[in-house]
């Protein structure tokens, strides 16, 4: 920041990006909840989209500690204590992950190799099987259609397009669009008031001094919010991995024959109401834990757990609308 | 009992005026919206430099560094910014006492404010700074509303007066408090920007940076229209194909 040339672009890209790829893997997410585009036969698909937005949180956390800064340690203290709660292991495991009693060096060491090395191989490796896993049955449309089913004489979709040009030229105009954004954050608000870059970030890690709350960044607080809602450690640990393992089963809880929510009202509401909820619960888990808050974190958390529970009964008897049979254009 | 009879009237009076004085006291004002520009920085600067760098360290903002941003000289640097002697021009702000007679004389080594700014906001900053009250029961005599207890004496109680505890002015300052306020500000202003020394190089390029994207937008928004048209087109012309009904396309 201080005597490195263009020390503080590379920072602010680094800390920035974080919250912008969020930011694109939720509207990623959103498009695929909202063309059913994780149904049979992109099921894989899905699994493996899922997988790697979990596989970011944990390279997002990793990256959250390296800083070290109060809120790094804290948050590092917090998180690593979550591994407590395995039944048996958990203590030795909580030992074997900050390398030691308490969060230190160690700690910081086995972060930066998984933050900067192996996590980031998984994570590439789960992107290239992303691509694999959508090459082998295709893109979706928003009309949730399947193109392969009517084919022209020379064997290609009627309603195919190449993705060369059409969408790398498309794709050249959103990461202008992106870079623009990205820009105007970068140089203009990089700490974005604190919610991309907390203040406490900026005091050295104290063992002595605790943070009045350790908020996670507000990618996460969502599921923060929902660890809160339960004044029971376990209990709230449970319902926090439940809510970030169930969507691993959404191809499967979807019961619908229409793929798109362009012909399911009621189905729209809930991915509306369900997005709603999440960004409601990402508000209320980055503020302090008050009680006027456990009201909203409790009905979120009901809220988004009942997506998934009721989807395979209301997705079985929801009313739909005639569905095309070409892709509109 | 005329008295005791007065006393009891006199009760619930006092009550009731403390009561309505309270009510009527405002809360302390918001600060003014801090200003900050180059201007604004280097007063802060000097100021920081003749008063707060007597104790406080700015460990990460060289003088170099400084007179770059601000552009200001060498010489005005070492004039000016640098306390005679110990400090070094490629080195970081360094305050005049050392740790360990900061540590006898006051109890606990002023903090280094590189991050503070940042740490804990430009309003907290200025707000502090201006809410120190007379305390005789302090070591220092001085104690602050934010900040309860705080080691660090009231050392701008010359220019902005001294206060007590509720409010009231006992020894007016040398400065009224619009100048006083606006002084605080500019020490703030300075703070903000040693912690985060970029701002003012960000600010400069990044309304090209944007710019040129602006432009990237636009020229590959036109590309990606001219390529799409013959897929809308070719829509457009199969639709018409197929239902008889449909009005002909532009082509036709």
């Amino acid at each position: 920041m201080y005597d490195t040339q263009w020390g503080w672009l590379v920072r602010y890209m680094h800390v920035d990006g974080v919250s912008l790829i969020f930011i694109l893997l939720y509207l990623h997410m959103g498009r695929g909840l909202l063309y059913g585009s994780y149904r049979n036969p992109r099921e894989l698909l899905w699994v493996i989209g899922y997988l790697i937005y979990v596989l970011m949180m944990g390279e997002a956390f990793f990256g959250y500690i390296l800083p070290f800064g109060n809120l790094s340690y804290w948050a590092g203290q917090v998180i690593t204590s979550i591994i407590h709660a395995v039944p048996i292991i958990g203590p030795g495991l909580t030992t074997l992950a900050r390398g030691g009693p308490g969060v230190g060096t160690a700690t910081l060491e086995r972060f930066l190799a998984l933050h900067t090395v192996l996590w980031f191989l998984i994570l590439a490796a789960c992107i290239g099987l992303h691509i694999l896993a959508l090459h082998k049955v295709g893109s979706n449309n928003p009309d949730g259609i399947e193109i392969k089913d009517r084919k022209g004489p020379d064997g290609t979709p009627l309603d195919g397009i190449p993705f060369h040009p059409y969408y790398t030229v498309k794709d050249v105009f959103g990461v202008g669009v992106f870079l623009t954004i990205f820009a105007a954050i970068i140089f203009y608000a990089p700490t974005m008031h604190g919610v991309f870059l907390e203040r406490t970030t900026f005091f050295r890690a104290n063992p002595m001094v605790s943070l009045p709350d350790v908020t996670p960044p507000w990618y996460l607080a969502p599921y923060y919010a929902m660890l809160r809602a339960v004044p029971n450690k376990y209990e709230g640990i449970a319902l926090m991995v439940a809510a970030v393992i169930m969507p691993f089963f959404l191809p499967w809880l979807d019961r619908c024959k229409v793929r798109s929510s362009r012909y399911r009202p009621v189905y729209r509401f809930m991915i509306l109401l369900m997005a709603v909820t999440f960004f409601t619960l990402a508000y209320v888990g980055e503020q302090p834990p008050l009680p006027k808050y456990f009201l909203i974190e409790r009905l979120g958390a009901a809220i988004y757990l009942g997506f998934y529970l009721l989807l395979p009964i209301i997705s079985r008897f929801e009313p739909t609308r005639p569905v095309p049979e070409r892709v509109r254009s | 009992m005329s008295k005791i009879l007065s006393r009891a009237a006199l009760g619930p009076l006092f009550a009731l005026v403390t009561a309505a004085h309270a009510a009527t006291v405002t809360p302390p004002p918001a600060p003014p919206a801090v200003p900050f520009t180059k201007a604004t920085v280097i007063a802060g600067a000097r100021f920081f430099a003749d008063h707060c760098s007597a104790c406080h360290a700015v460990n990460n903002l060289r003088y170099k560094r400084m007179g770059a941003d601000l552009g200001l000289s060498a010489a005005v640097i070492k004039k000016s910014f640098m306390k005679p002697g110990g400090a070094n021009y490629l080195k970081g702000m360094q305050p005049a006492m050392t740790q360990a007679e900061a540590k006898k004389w006051l109890g606990l080594p002023p903090p280094n404010l590189s991050h503070m700014a940042r740490a804990l906001g430009p309003r907290f900053l200025y707000t502090y700074l201006t809410s120190f009250y007379w305390d005789p029961q302090r070591p220092s005599g001085w104690n602050n509303h934010v900040f309860p207890n705080v080691a660090m004496p009231n050392i701008l109680a010359p220019w902005g007066g001294i206060y007590t505890k509720n409010g009231t002015l006992l020894v007016p300052g040398r400065e009224s408090p619009a100048v006083f306020d606006r002084h605080v500000a500019d020490v703030v202003a300075f703070l903000r920007y040693a912690s985060d020394p970029s701002i003012f190089e960000r600010r400069a390029i990044g309304r090209y940076v944007i710019g040129a994207f602006i432009i990237l937008s636009i020229l590959a928004y036109l590309l990606k229209k001219d390529y799409w048209r013959e897929v809308h087109d070719k829509d457009d012309h199969s639709g018409s194909q197929k239902s008889a009904t449909r009005k002909p396309t532009r082509k036709d």
